[in-house]
């Protein structure tokens, strides 16, 4: 306990791997190491190995191989309830037959608080979530959402260093979802509790977390804060599944002083940065934001590369204008342009040119 | 327009767009819908009303139903009401002319000894004075028949009698033949209505009214029980008895042509009638005690109670009320103990079948089918069997003594007595009616998610606080339809009982069964099973108000 300094790691998993049939590895040589206080979102794909994780944190699954540590200490043979880890499942989990404060002081009577104590605690969680109105209702007399708060309370009461939420705003409607997202961070934030966040919505996890882990085929895809896992995706899985993304095929002809010169299956050379390749005549797949391509030349750099482009599709979206353009080749290439007073509204068939940073522009494996 | 309809929204009932109260409307539109389903399960609903709540509703019926007395001795039922059986005297005469003449009917109809058992039940030996009875009551009509026929050789004739009682002519009693049709028909169980070509004169009525009775009753029989024509056949003996005892004081000055002379030649006939009490006293010296005109006087009512106090050992006496000989006593006893037993035998099956539904709602599927297989294998047995095998599993030189002895557990000269008791029905009832009590549980099981028992572990709790406080309670449903399933099964079971039983180990169902088919006493049994039926409603409404049958659940 002495030296929990915020910089020394407080949850850790050290080449840990999982398997449920002995053939199969669901979780593949799994390191992650969090320091006290973070907000860190598990994310990927169904069947991605994000939840089975999670089971391991709290207890419900044993790694197969390698150890996992809590405060320091290896925790692979502690039963899940000496862990003391809150937990938020995907359905709530609310024991039906219980009231919400006999839900509430369940934890509390399992680690023989008194009564007074308890019922002060209660009070402190549910005002926490503002449900102490519902104190002595049912969980089935309660909204999806109010049903999250309390399962939230619920994980909180006890006060646990560490929180893991389990997919749990997964069933709300989007509004609701939104204003539960922004709670459950300042509540985080305010308690300065650890938490593991698991989902598979995106904008979610770039919105909560600290930083995000990015989970494919039983492994970390990436590790990073929200902005950079947006902007500098390591790999064109996390390029592809974080965000809108244009893919373009090409080659790489030359690599220079951190500017790789792409050229594209259509012919065009555009500049990019080289992320993960390394030697020329090097397969890539060109990854650009839609809403980084600019169609106004004046605004890129003397001597930027250009493409030409044939707009297919104006989509009118409130907010933001999405095109559709033919792009060297490739049908589905979309820019995303502010709805400004000043904006074009471009027609199907009208030819552009488009240009962007080459910073923007990231080079990724094939 | 639109004002005048949001005004019509708040004062008065909503409308439909044309106008219509928008109630009616929606009724019109349901009322199709509903009777086309209605429709579809009118063949089902027919099916069981017809063979299920109706045979049920008459067999519960029998269970007040009492009008065999009345209805077999409608007269001295009638005069016997007035006498008091507290007094310590004998009824009056009236009532024992009124009780031969009954009787004599009912021997003729072959009723009296239906009437002497269903007695028998309230007073063991009035069945054989009526059986005995019957027998002898024709002995003074055929002495009086004899008389009249010797001194008057026209009353041979059938014929004679019908000119002497058919209105012909004359004016008819109408009244007397109806009334005559309906206690034929009661004492018979029949309507007694067929078509018959004779009715009782009106003038005969009034000058003899004893004999034109008797004569419309055999005539009215004769006809319509037995099909024959009363004009050519002779009367029952009871007839020339009665007009012999009427003749003694009748005016027969009413009367003119064939009749007068007749009956005038009748008059002169010379047989004395002892007082009826000595007739029936002769034939049986009972007749002479107030014993069985106590009994009947008790049970002469339409509807009583007194098969439902039989069957809490109670029984009616003139003064009341009171419990039966104590020897007798075997009901309520019998009642207690199959309470119990289905208590004992649905406890049992809890503790046997929650682990079981537990491992079947748990397991990975390819081992819960298997057990599954296993739980439903008994069903797919025959019942017989199944109790049978237990025959053999627990009797003295069976399998489980046996290996005891072998073991050296018990002591071959004292091998444990585990069949026909009490410990024999348990065992058995409880082996068959576990299914009953797993699958109810296993599918409100397998509605529990396992993420409960994980939220509460990682609250804090230990595997058994997890499990006691979060899903022990939550399985209570099944728990609760299981016990219900099992405790009504069981309560009415017949057949391991009887075969398992013994004497100390059988159940209520099996007093039911034998007094339906061994002792015929049926309305007792059917007051057996309305108690049963009360005691499973009942406690289904305790269950109810304590439990809630909301919560149970069968899957």
């Amino acid at each position: 306990m002495a030296n929990t300094s915020t910089d020394a790691a407080f949850v850790e998993f050290e080449r840990v791997q999982k398997s449920y049939d002995g053939v199969n590895l669901v979780v593949k040589d799994l390191n992650l190491s969090m320091p006290r206080g973070e907000f860190l979102t598990m994310l990927g794909p169904s069947g991605s190995g994000k939840t089975t994780c999670l089971m391991m944190l709290a207890g419900f699954e044993t790694a197969t191989h390698g150890d996992i540590r809590l405060g320091g200490t290896s925790i692979n043979n502690i039963p899940p309830h000496k862990r003391g880890i809150g937990m938020v499942f995907q359905n709530y989990a609310l024991f039906p037959h219980m009231t919400v404060a006999e839900n509430l002081a369940f934890p509390l009577e399992v680690r023989k608080i008194g009564k007074s104590e308890r019922e002060e605690k209660i009070h402190r969680a549910l005002g926490m979530v503002q449900m102490n109105d519902f104190a002595g209702r049912r969980p089935t007399q309660l909204s999806g959402g109010q049903q999250q708060r309390i399962a939230l309370a619920r994980a909180l009461v006890f006060e646990p260093e560490l929180v893991l939420m389990d997919e749990p705003l997964g069933a709300l409607d989007k509004q609701l979802r939104e204003t539960l997202q922004f709670e459950i961070t300042k509540l985080a934030h305010d308690l300065g509790i650890t938490v593991v966040y698991v989902t598979h919505d995106q904008t979610e996890a770039l919105t909560m977390s600290d930083r995000v882990a990015v989970f494919e085929n039983g492994r970390i895809q990436q590790l990073a804060p929200p902005d950079q896992l947006y902007e500098k995706p390591e790999n064109s899985f996390v390029a592809q599944f974080i965000g809108e993304n244009n893919t373009l095929m090409g080659e790489v002809k030359e690599i220079t002083n951190g500017t790789a010169v792409v050229q594209l299956d259509g012919g065009d050379l555009i500049d990019a940065v080289p992320v993960n390749v390394s030697k020329v005549g090097e397969r890539t797949r060109v990854s650009i934001r839609p809403e980084r391509v600019e169609m106004n030349k004046e605004r890129l750099m003397p001597g930027a590369k250009t493409l030409k482009a044939e707009v297919l599709e104006f989509i009118y979206m409130g907010d933001i204008f999405r095109t559709r353009l033919r792009v060297a080749g490739s049908d589905d290439f979309v820019i995303k342009t502010r709805n400004a007073p000043d904006q074009v509204r471009l027609t199907p068939g009208t030819q552009i040119e488009i240009g962007w940073l080459p910073e923007d522009c990231r080079a990724l494996d094939a | 327009m639109s004002n005048a309809l949001n005004q019509d929204a708040e004062n008065g009932p909503v409308m439909a767009a044309d106008g219509t109260p928008l109630k009616r409307s929606l009724a019109r539109a349901l009322r199709r819908q509903k009777g086309r389903a209605l429709l579809l399960i009118a063949p089902l609903l027919i099916f069981v009303l017809v063979t299920f709540i109706v045979p049920i509703g008459s067999m519960l019926f029998r269970s007040v139903e009492n009008d065999i007395v009345a209805n077999t001795l409608p007269d001295t039922v009638q005069r016997l009401a007035s006498w008091d059986a507290t007094s310590g005297e004998l009824p009056a005469e009236g009532v024992y002319e009124a009780m031969y003449y009954d009787l004599f009917v009912a021997a003729e109809a072959k009723r009296h000894t239906r009437l002497g058992s269903r007695l028998n039940y309230e007073e063991s030996g009035i069945s054989s004075l009526f059986r005995q009875s019957g027998r002898k009551i024709d002995d003074l009509a055929k002495d009086a028949t004899k008389a009249l026929e010797s001194a008057v050789p026209a009353f041979k004739d059938g014929e004679t009698w019908y000119a002497l009682m058919n209105a012909g002519n004359d004016e008819a009693n109408s009244g007397l033949l109806s009334a005559m049709r309906g206690r034929i028909g009661r004492l018979n169980d029949s309507s007694a209505s067929g078509d018959m070509d004779f009715a009782p004169s009106a003038l005969m009525a009034d000058i003899l009214p004893l004999t034109t009775r008797s004569y419309t009753e055999w005539a009215v029989y004769e006809a319509t029980e037995e099909g024959r024509d009363p004009a050519t056949r002779d009367p029952w003996e009871l007839v020339p008895l009665a007009l012999l005892q009427e003749l003694k004081t009748a005016d027969l000055s009413g009367l003119t042509g064939t009749r007068a002379e007749l009956l005038t030649q009748a008059q002169a006939v010379n047989f004395d009638i002892p007082p009826y009490s000595e007739v029936l006293a002769d034939i049986d010296p009972e007749w002479g005690t107030i014993l069985p005109w106590e009994t009947i006087q008790t049970h002469s009512s339409k509807y009583t109670a007194g098969y439902f106090l039989n069957a809490v050992d109670a029984q009616k006496t003139p003064e009341g009320y009171a419990w039966q000989p104590e020897d007798k006593q075997i009901l309520l006893k019998l009642f207690g103990r199959t309470l119990i037993m289905s208590m004992i035998i649905t406890c049992s099956c809890i503790l046997l079948g929650y682990p079981v539904a537990w491992l079947l709602a748990n397991l990975p599927t390819a081992k819960a089918n298997l057990l599954m297989i296993l739980v439903l294998l008994p069903f797919w047995t025959s019942l017989l069997v199944r109790t049978s095998a237990w025959k053999v599993m627990l009797q003295q030189q069976g399998v489980i003594n046996d290996v005891l002895v072998w073991l050296g557990l018990v002591d071959d000269a004292n091998r444990l007595i585990m069949i026909n008791n009490q410990f024999g029905t348990i065992v058995a009832m409880t082996h068959i009616l576990l299914p009953f009590m797993i699958l109810p549980m296993y599918s409100v099981m397998q509605t529990v998610p396992p993420s409960y028992l994980r939220a509460a572990k990682s609250l804090g709790a230990t595997n058994w606080t997890a499990f006691w406080r979060v899903y022990f309670p939550q399985s209570i449903p099944g728990i609760g339809a299981g016990s219900i399933l099992v405790f009504i099964l069981s309560i009415g079971y017949y057949i391991t009982p009887e075969i398992v039983g013994g004497t100390k180990g059988v159940f209520i169902s099996n007093r039911i069964a034998y007094h339906i088919s061994s002792s015929l006493n049926w309305g007792l049994a059917a007051a057996l099973g309305s108690i049963l039926l009360a005691v499973v409603l009942l406690l289904y409404w305790c269950y109810d108000r304590i439990v809630g049958i909301d919560n149970v659940k069968l899957g």
